[in-house]
């Protein structure tokens, strides 16, 4: 018993000590949390804006900037969600994302959200264009021009050989994002070549970087607008042209891909809501050297999302006020 | 007992002998089938081509998501599950990590939650992880990720507590009963090496985007470990000590509760923190679907290949992972000796906790009122030049590294993977299937023969049987490797103490750092090849197996280590002929666990350049139609695993009888 009050009296003394610290400390304490919180961004109609940003730079390029005008111009809440294409299309059904902003093609996941199960719209072309093919380091087409002809492949095929290929020339592809038709083009166009699936961008990058700084021959599927091509210029082969319906039979295609135009989509419900979010995503639209500028500063500069959206718009004022009439 | 011993010995070793003959028979015949037979009834299936079975899989997902807002289990079900977690993990956030009720911060600032952690590690562990504790969340802060790391925290938290909700009382029951034990585990092998990205896209159909799906991702990977080591820890007290309960006249409840849970305690505790270890190894992978944190981080940083910045936040999360391993293993020694010893500070340990409780308080007070203790101070200046530093070190590496790695890589390949991989992708599907169940029935017995046969009929169905032999190629590559690297630093670990607190720290960060950020520099040495898969294999696997080998080897009896010293053997015969000998039990462990953990690397190898298996989940994970195929691929995975696990374990129980 006695043991008890002794312990319970040291365990008192600690506390008021501890008390008299604790207020003396409050007492010089500074700044106190939420002293300059003026409220600000409660500016009415606009309410919450959900856009999705897709997992590549350029994406986050388009993202940065509309996030930017929805907020600071018309007094949105942005939530921006960091989601794969697909989930972010998914989302349009579950309420949870109202905008995606640089969709390449796409037509099955269309054919599903928008004409089967109408929970997404079209709302028009960002003005960037998608390209893809195959390229090369700048290094290599110089050497040897006429490599940027695919009839001239097989002639450089051996040179293009690892140890991953087989005996045969590597095309290296597979970011798993997009569909290739590589294998069958390198089928039905008699290349002595081997589809090797580098599995990521970021493989795909390093591979480029890694051959032009190495002198290595390298050749693999890539796409513009990219901020790599800023530090690495690629160069593209030229396929056999691309016709309407050359690509209709997955098995059968001999042709280069499609020039994407590349689009926003938006949730049937956000269109409808009369957010003046969805006018300014409507009207959004830049040129493939905005969106490259804007990916470089995140890219390249390492400018913050926002920092970096914030220099263009002050540089491009004009731009951005059609936008937002 | 002793007379039996000495029969069983020799006849064990003549048995022994006989099976490796079998063994190198089955082999001989596969080589000699294998010229004959070459590149016929391969089953191939080309990248873009699917199968009736992935079709299906693709139209049950669109279904699902068709009517996902009429279905009552959606509407009455999975909501409400949705609702209550979100609930949990947003009111953690608000009181740590994310702005609340018109506050511009979170409720409890920095300096509370240092206070906190220090308390807490104090009061479960000891003075000395504490301070571990503190050091290592102020140095979160600044790294200037305080705010990134507290959303992680708060993600691993809730996904924590909702696992051993879960997974205590289901461990309890399986440890209590065998039929239970046997139904659960497949279950627990299922969702151990299900790649994640397979179900990632499903979840947030189920409960939509946001720390819900994250968290119910997270729980499901981080639940099994916890599931398993309670069921193992009730398993492990001793017989005797519950029938001495019983028959004191103990209840089937006062036993559980009196004897069974209180001498379990220890392992438990273990269990708790292998599943925060899992939580952990999730945070890159939930950040693919809006997880806020660290994760997020790490994977925005790679898309431009800032591998600097990468860099950092993966160390956060190591630092943290560090901690929290630490903090909990303490835990779990502490619950051992508190109830042994009779510490002369235990007079004064209530009334301590009592103050320690105030201080925190007081700490908690400041951190919810003052900016400064609030916000974490300063710039993270000490985050940019880390980030600096990593990316001088790759780019260093990158520059001079590469010849020497290149001529590594193409002897690999050439001299090991790629006879390999051809012998069993161009042998006749039957008769790698022949062979493998003759192996898996003379490695393991009849039984895993059985077991075998079905894993291998199901992955003929999952039609994805080429590439899962190349997967299966580079994984047993990979695996034998991750062995030959467990022996010598197991060994070298296991003799010497001090190496053990050198390598042991690097074992854990290789453990839990996201495979990204070292994947990055490995791509520019090795390029986007299968030999480059199966070195992040080896990063991930190989810890694991060399600290399974390091424990066994320290378990052999001093004594004999001795006398085998007296008797004139070297270091060389120690090492051969008693250590490694007598810790055979752990080396079959660190091979199947190898194994397991380099099977889980798959989908990363696919990532970068191993194609097969592993590319098939990513691009199931990306692209629409292409969904059913990943899940196939998912599902092959789980066919190795649990194929090779069957195998390893019954021929451990067989090498132990």
């Amino acid at each position: 018993m006695a043991t008890h009050v002794r312990q319970w009296r040291t365990g008192v003394a600690g506390i008021s000590v501890v008390t008299v610290i604790g207020l003396t400390l409050t007492a010089c304490g500074g700044a106190k949390v939420g002293d300059d919180s003026a409220d600000s961004g409660s500016s009415g109609k606009c309410g919450t804006f959900n856009l999705a940003v897709n997992p590549w730079v350029g994406y986050e390029a388009d993202a940065a900037v509309v996030a930017y005008v929805a907020q600071h111009d018309l007094g949105c809440t942005v939530k921006k969600k960091d989601l794969k294409e697909e989930i972010a299309w998914q989302g349009f059904g579950t309420g949870e994302v109202d905008a995606v902003l640089e969709n390449w093609g796409h037509d099955d996941l269309k054919k599903k959200y928008i004409t089967d199960q109408k929970t997404a719209v079209a709302a028009g072309s960002t003005g960037n264009k998608g390209i893809i093919g195959w390229y090369v380091p700048p290094w290599l087409a110089k050497a040897h021009p006429d490599i940027t002809d695919w009839k001239n492949l097989n002639k450089y095929a051996a040179n293009f050989k690892t140890s991953e290929s087989g005996g045969k020339g590597q095309l290296l592809d597979g970011d798993p994002s997009y569909v290739t038709n590589d294998e069958a083009l390198v089928k039905n166009l008699k290349l002595d070549f081997k589809v090797v699936y580098a599995g990521s961008e970021t493989a795909l990058i390093q591979s480029f970087r890694k051959a032009e700084k190495n002198k290595e021959w390298v050749i693999g599927y890539f796409y513009e607008p990219q901020w790599f091509l800023s530090e690495v210029p690629l160069v593209k082969v030229d396929l056999p042209a691309y016709t309407t319906g050359c690509d209709a039979d997955a098995a059968k295609i001999a042709c280069d891909y499609p020039v994407y135009d590349l689009d926003k989509i938006v949730s049937a419900e956000f269109a409808k809501s009369g957010s003046p979010a969805y006018d300014l995503v409507k009207k959004f639209n830049w040129t493939n050297d905005d969106q490259n500028t804007v990916a470089k500063y995140i890219a390249v500069d390492k400018l913050s999302p926002d920092a970096a959206a914030k220099k263009w718009v002050e540089a491009n004022r004009a731009k951005v006020d059609a936008w937002i009439k | 007992m002793a007379v039996a011993l000495e029969k069983s010995a020799p006849l064990a070793g003549v048995r022994r002998l006989r099976r490796r003959t079998v063994v190198a028979a089955i082999l001989v015949a596969w080589l000699l089938l294998f010229v004959v037979l070459r590149g016929k009834q391969t089953l191939t299936l080309a990248a873009a081509d699917l199968t009736d079975l992935h079709r299906w899989f693709n139209d049950v997902n669109d279904s699902i998501g068709a009517d996902r807002n009429s279905n009552p289990l959606f509407l009455y079900f999975f909501n409400e599950i949705r609702l209550v977690i979100d609930n949990l993990v947003t009111f953690i956030q608000h009181l740590i990590s994310q702005p609340s009720a018109g506050r511009p911060l979170p409720q409890i600032g920095w300096l509370g939650v240092v206070g906190i952690v220090g308390y807490v590690s104090w009061a479960v562990g000891n003075w000395r992880v504490a301070l571990l504790a503190v050091a290592g969340f102020t140095f979160l802060g600044l790294q200037g990720l305080w705010q990134e790391s507290m959303d992680t925290l708060s993600l691993t938290l809730s996904a924590v507590f909702v696992a051993l909700l879960f997974a205590i009382p289901l461990g309890v029951w399986a440890g209590l009963s065998d039929r239970v034990n046997r139904i659960v585990t497949p279950f627990l092998d299922f969702m151990q090496t299900m790649p994640t990205f397979v179900y990632l896209a499903p979840l947030t159909l189920f409960f939509l985007i946001g720390g819900a799906s994250a968290t119910i991702a997270t729980v499901i990977y981080a639940a099994p470990p916890a599931i398993r080591i309670t069921a193992h820890a009730i398993r492990s007290v001793p017989e005797t000590t519950v029938e001495a309960a019983e028959s004191l006249g103990a209840t089937r409840r006062q036993a559980l509760l009196k004897v069974l849970l209180p001498m379990s305690k220890r392992t438990v505790v273990m269990g708790v923190n292998q599943s925060i270890m899992a939580a952990l190894a999730m945070v890159t992978i939930a950040a693919l679907i809006d997880a806020p944190g660290l994760g997020k981080t790490v994977v925005q940083a790679l898309q431009s290949l800032d591998v600097g910045t990468a860099f950092n936040a993966g160390l956060a999360i190591v630092v943290m992972a560090i901690v929290l391993d630490r903090v909990t293993t303490a835990a779990s020694a502490r619950a051992e000796t508190a109830r042994r010893s009779k510490n002369r500070f235990l007079k004064w340990r209530r009334p301590l906790l009592g103050a320690g409780a105030a201080v925190t308080a007081v700490l908690v007070y400041l951190s919810h009122t003052y900016l400064w203790a609030a916000e974490f101070p300063g710039d993270g200046g000490t985050g940019s030049s880390i980030a600096s530093a990593a990316d001088t070190a790759t780019g260093w590496a990158q520059d001079n590294l590469s010849g020497l790695t290149n001529a590594f890589r193409d002897g690999i390949t050439n001299g090991l993977l790629n006879p390999f991989q051809s012998l069993l992708t161009d042998s006749p599907w039957w008769l790698v299937a022949a062979v493998l169940i003759g192996l898996g029935a003379v490695l393991g017995g009849a039984r895993a023969g059985v077991t075998t046969a079905v894993c291998l009929g199901l992955l003929v169905g999952t039609g994805l049987w080429s590439d899962a032999m190349t997967t299966l190629a580079s994984t047993l590559v990979a695996t034998v490797l991750v062995m030959l690297l467990g022996m010598v630093l197991g060994v070298w670990m296991g003799r010497s103490p001090l190496v053990d607190r050198l390598l042991r720290p690097s074992l854990d960060a290789a453990q839990v750092m996201p495979p990204f950020v070292y994947l990055v520099p490995f791509l520019a040495l090795f390029g986007a090849t299968r030999f480059t898969a199966i070195v992040a294999a080896i990063v991930y696997a190989a810890p694991v197996a060399i600290k399974i080998i390091a424990d066994g080897v320290r378990a052999v009896p001093e004594t004999t280590v001795e006398a085998a010293t007296s008797a004139g053997c070297n270091t060389w015969q120690i090492i051969t002929k008693v250590q490694l000998p007598m810790s055979r039990s752990a080396l079959t462990l660190a091979t199947n666990q190898g194994l397991i953990y380099v099977l889980s690397m798959v989908v990363v190898g696919g990532l970068v350049g191993a194609g097969a298996l592993g590319y098939d989940v990513v691009a199931g994970f990306s692209q629409g139609q292409l969904y059913g195929k990943g899940l196939a691929a998912g599902l092959a995975i789980v066919l190795l695993g649990v194929m090779f696990d069957r195998i390893t374990q019954a021929a451990a129980r067989r090498a132990s009888a």
